[in-house]
């Protein structure tokens, strides 16, 4: 037998003294890590098929289980480090290339740390969430550029198709396939109870959730999966998917062993086919043919849809949303390197794109220079982890933010970061039904609502602390920003001055 | 070296006052810095200004710009672009009476002038369009130079002091108007700079206002997409961008502009009646980035009327009082009672519900 290079990466340490041999650990790893041996009575592990995502840990009944990361090493080295030599050992073992789930892990600047927030003192009034309204409602879409007026003087409503939040957060795409029905059901039920919106992803949307369609938004990607005359109509906008920050310039793979029952129905292809959605939509291939598309769906939907185009944040982004803001979408939603995956090629994940806040503030920045930044709403994702990262979105000039891996952590996600692997112990990232069934859409639904209702009261006392009472008047408001620790140039990028200025 | 107005964002608090005549009597300057000098603790003596309408009926269809200039040199270049634009009735140094209270005083001059013929053609713009156009060149382009006032037949006076002193420095009590608005300032820095002192005025609009804006930068970046420059960087000059926007050159009505800068709470709105409901959305939502708020009161001085409004939480004091034909505004009742000691119905206007008042007859170029 050949040496299998790889050491595992944790260790599981289970204390005998507290374990009962419940098997329970066994249950529950999808990945089988633990077993048991009825000679010895004792449980065993193969901690090389742990991917630590602490579903033993959290079901153990007497807590004897906790994972640690191993301290076997490698010889240090600054330069090969640990992962840089495991990657080799994988890829001379398997000749195939490296795959990863979820968002970048690498240790880039995370601009939103460097960022702070400005509150009032003296010369104005902080104004009291608990006292005073705070206005946390966002509309989304062109808005008008001239007024009308009837022969009577009255105005005339000649605002564009709009979607209307209660809270500028709304979930990002994750398609019906890369994550489960019971995660979908969760989304599209809390986005009702919340007032925003959902992203059915790339995958169709399934006959169930047709239900929840006002807050639901559909996409089409370059895969088409699903797409159809009644599942446009269904949702309140639709979105164009050209790219995701977590794999820019490629396009998406969901194996066939994901493709059984459902899916392939709801995806319109056959059971265990390969769903391939290929890196550029074959009908776009220049900004002129995305407004064909822009229109062709529009005209499908008799005008009464705004359409969102989702791009990649990548280096030219400021020129790329220009061009989108004059193809005739209504919203821009930028996704930044950071944003999460099912699967993508390592690669990609780890070196291809920007960092959202560099790209949000040079958009806004761009659109702003070129008079156009009312013709067209601004979405940011790519990593909102919280609802400072909100707030500083909207001053930077996002209009809403999307959210995917922070809702996904709500449902019980631990980022072990092997969604690709199809056995997701928390039932988010299989189609397997015993482990679909671990997340009960009832509790997921209301920890969603929980978790928005806790970043609206934050958002609105970071409000009232800088005297802002309603969300609209913190859009672009770049002085209620600070950085520390920036250069010069990353300060004129986002457009702030620096902490003390 | 301390920064300049325009370099550094300077909050500051302040006193506001106005009166209004609507039969259009004509009323000296005088009673207008008297609510001024009770209100005397609200200023810091570091900015004061008045705007009076209805001030020169001789030269009542030209614009009147009022200029400060830094040096000779500066009134030198500044005097041959207008030459080059417009044609000139008629200039003047600005009377003053020294004092030793107001010091540092720049060159203070006045020009009746009128867009040159040709010039306003070949440009395509309208006639106002191409006045802001030229005020905003001569203030972000020429050094040392800087138009405070530009509107016809009104004209605004200010400067680094109390308002008081600054009103007699201009000797108002010699002017005489319809309406009269006033600002004292309390800055929270020391630009020692006259242009940095309210009224602030673009064309016929002068605004006086109290407060600290907490939309500043959202409003400000939203206005310049429209060719506006803030370069003084104060609340004054973005709110008057934004009511010549909204009023000017969106075609909004200024109840309308009220409902967009000081919008009710949505609260509110989804409690009126459909149609009422639709509009006040419609005003809302196209206009969001117009919201102002955070603390203000603010007096909008215009050709023939003036508008009044606080902020939509009414964290800035103001009150109202009507004698007559006459409408006295201010942020303290004192100053009402001390402008007309007999006055009548004093009311404090609700947050975000503008007060506006007008000249009874219509008189179309007063």
């Amino acid at each position: 037998m050949p040496i299998n290079f790889i050491y595992p990466e944790f260790e599981i340490v289970r204390d005998e003294s507290q374990c009962i041999r419940c098997r329970a650990c066994e249950r529950q790893c999808a990945n089988e890590v633990h077993g048991y041996d009825s000679e010895r009575n004792a449980m065993e592990s193969d901690e090389l098929k742990c991917v630590n995502c602490h579903r033993c840990v959290l079901l153990c009944p007497t807590r004897a289980l906790k994972i640690i990361r191993t301290d076997h090493t490698f010889r240090e080295n600054a330069n090969w480090n640990e992962d840089a030599i495991k990657e080799i050992y994988m890829q001379a073992g398997s000749g195939g290339v490296l795959l990863s789930s979820m968002g970048n892990p690498k240790n880039y600047p995370v601009y939103w740390d460097k960022i702070l927030i400005n509150a009032s003192q003296v010369t104005n009034p902080p104004i009291d969430p608990l006292r005073e309204p705070m206005e946390t409602k966002t509309f989304l879409g062109k808005k008008p550029e001239k007024i009308g007026r009837s022969d009577d003087g009255t105005l005339k409503v000649n605002t564009s198709p709009q979607l209307e939040l209660e809270l500028p957060v709304m979930f990002s795409a994750m398609s019906y396939g890369s994550i489960s029905y019971n995660a979908h059901e969760s989304m599209a039920r809390a986005a009702q109870s919340l007032g925003t919106y959902y992203n059915t992803g790339e995958g169709g949307l399934h006959e169930d959730f047709y239900k929840y369609g006002k807050n639901t938004i559909v996409q089409v990607a370059s895969g088409r999966f699903g797409v159809y005359l009644d599942y446009l109509n269904a949702g309140a906008a639709i979105e164009i998917k050209m790219g995701q920050g977590a794999k820019p310039g490629i396009g998406g793979h969901l194996p066939g062993a994901k493709i059984v029952g459902d899916i392939a129905k709801t995806r319109m292809i056959p059971e265990g086919s390969d769903a391939i959605s290929p890196a550029p939509h074959h009908d776009i291939y220049s900004i002129e043919d995305l407004r064909q598309l822009v229109y062709s769906l529009k005209e499908a939907t008799q005008n009464k849809k705004p359409v969102i185009v989702k791009v990649a944040a990548v280096h030219n982004i400021a020129a790329i949303a220009s061009g989108i803001a004059r193809s005739g979408a209504d919203i821009i939603a930028i996704d930044g390197f950071r944003g999460g995956t099912g699967a993508a090629p390592t690669r990609i994940r780890d070196n291809v794109g920007i960092p959202i806040e560099l790209a949000l503030a040079s958009v806004d920045t761009r659109l702003r220079d070129e008079g156009i930044r009312s013709s067209v709403s601004l979405v940011a994702g790519g990593s909102i982890r919280n609802s400072a990262d909100v707030v500083k979105a909207i001053a930077l000039g996002a209009d809403a933010v999307y959210i995917a891996t922070g809702a996904m952590l709500a449902l019980g996600c631990h980022l072990c970061r092997n969604c690709q692997s199809g056995k997701c112990n928390w039932g988010i990232a299989t189609q397997r039904p015993d482990l679909v069934k671990r997340l009960n859409p009832e509790l997921g639904h209301q920890r969603l609502i929980n978790l928005l209702n806790a970043w609206k009261h934050e958002i609105k006392e970071m409000m009232g602390g800088m005297g802002i009472n309603s969300i609209e008047a913190l859009k672009g408001n770049r002085l209620m920003l600070r950085g520390v620790g920036l250069n010069e140039k990353e300060l004129e990028i986002l457009g702030i001055m620096h902490a003390g200025d | 070296m301390l920064k300049r107005e325009g370099e550094v964002r300077i909050p500051s608090g302040c006193a506001v006052a106005g009166l209004f005549s609507k039969d259009g009597k004509s009323i000296s300057g005088e009673t207008i810095i008297r609510a001024m000098t009770v209100m005397h603790d609200r200023s810091n003596g570091l900015g004061g200004g008045f705007a009076g309408y209805g001030i020169y009926p001789q030269y009542k269809d030209y614009y009147a710009f009022h200029v400060f200039y830094e040096s000779a040199s500066a009134r030198e270049e500044c005097e041959k672009y207008i030459n080059e634009m417009y044609e000139v009735i008629n200039l003047s140094k600005i009377p003053v009476k020294k004092s030793p209270k107001i010091t540092n005083e720049p060159l203070i001059w006045r020009y009746f002038i009128s867009p040159d013929h040709n010039r306003l053609r070949d440009s395509q713009l309208d006639e106002k369009e191409y006045v802001v156009r030229t005020v905003v060149h001569i203030n972000t382009q020429m050094d040392g130079a800087y138009v405070f006032s530009s509107g016809k037949n009104m004209g605004v006076f200010k400067a680094v002091g109390f308002p008081e002193d600054v009103g007699e420095f201009y000797r108002l009590d010699e002017y005489e108007g319809y309406s009269w608005t006033a600002h004292g300032r309390y800055p929270t820095n020391t630009p020692g700079w006259w242009g940095g002192a309210h009224p602030f005025a673009m064309l016929d609009y002068s605004i006086v206002h109290n407060g600290e804006i907490s939309s500043y930068d959202a409003n400000r970046r939203y206005i310049e997409m429209f060719g506006y420059k803030c370069t003084l960087l104060t609340d004054t000059e973005v709110i008057t961008y934004i009511i010549d926007y909204l009023v000017r050159r969106t075609g909004l009505t200024l109840e309308e502009t009220a409902s967009v800068i000081a919008a009710p709470f949505w609260s509110t709105i989804e409690g009126r009646s459909e149609g009422e409901r639709e509009r006040l959305t419609y005003l809302r939502n196209t206009f969001s980035s117009l919201l102002i708020t955070g603390p203000f009161s603010i007096l909008l001085g215009f050709d023939g009327g003036m508008m009044a409004l606080n902020d939509r939480l009414k964290l800035r004091s103001m009150v109202v009082g009507e004698k007559d034909d006459m409408v006295y505004i201010a942020s303290e009742e004192c100053a009402l009672r001390v402008m007309e000691p007999s006055i009548e119905r004093v009311w404090a206007p609700k947050g975000g519900e503008p007060v506006i008042v007008r000249l009874n007859r219509k008189n179309g170029d007063s």
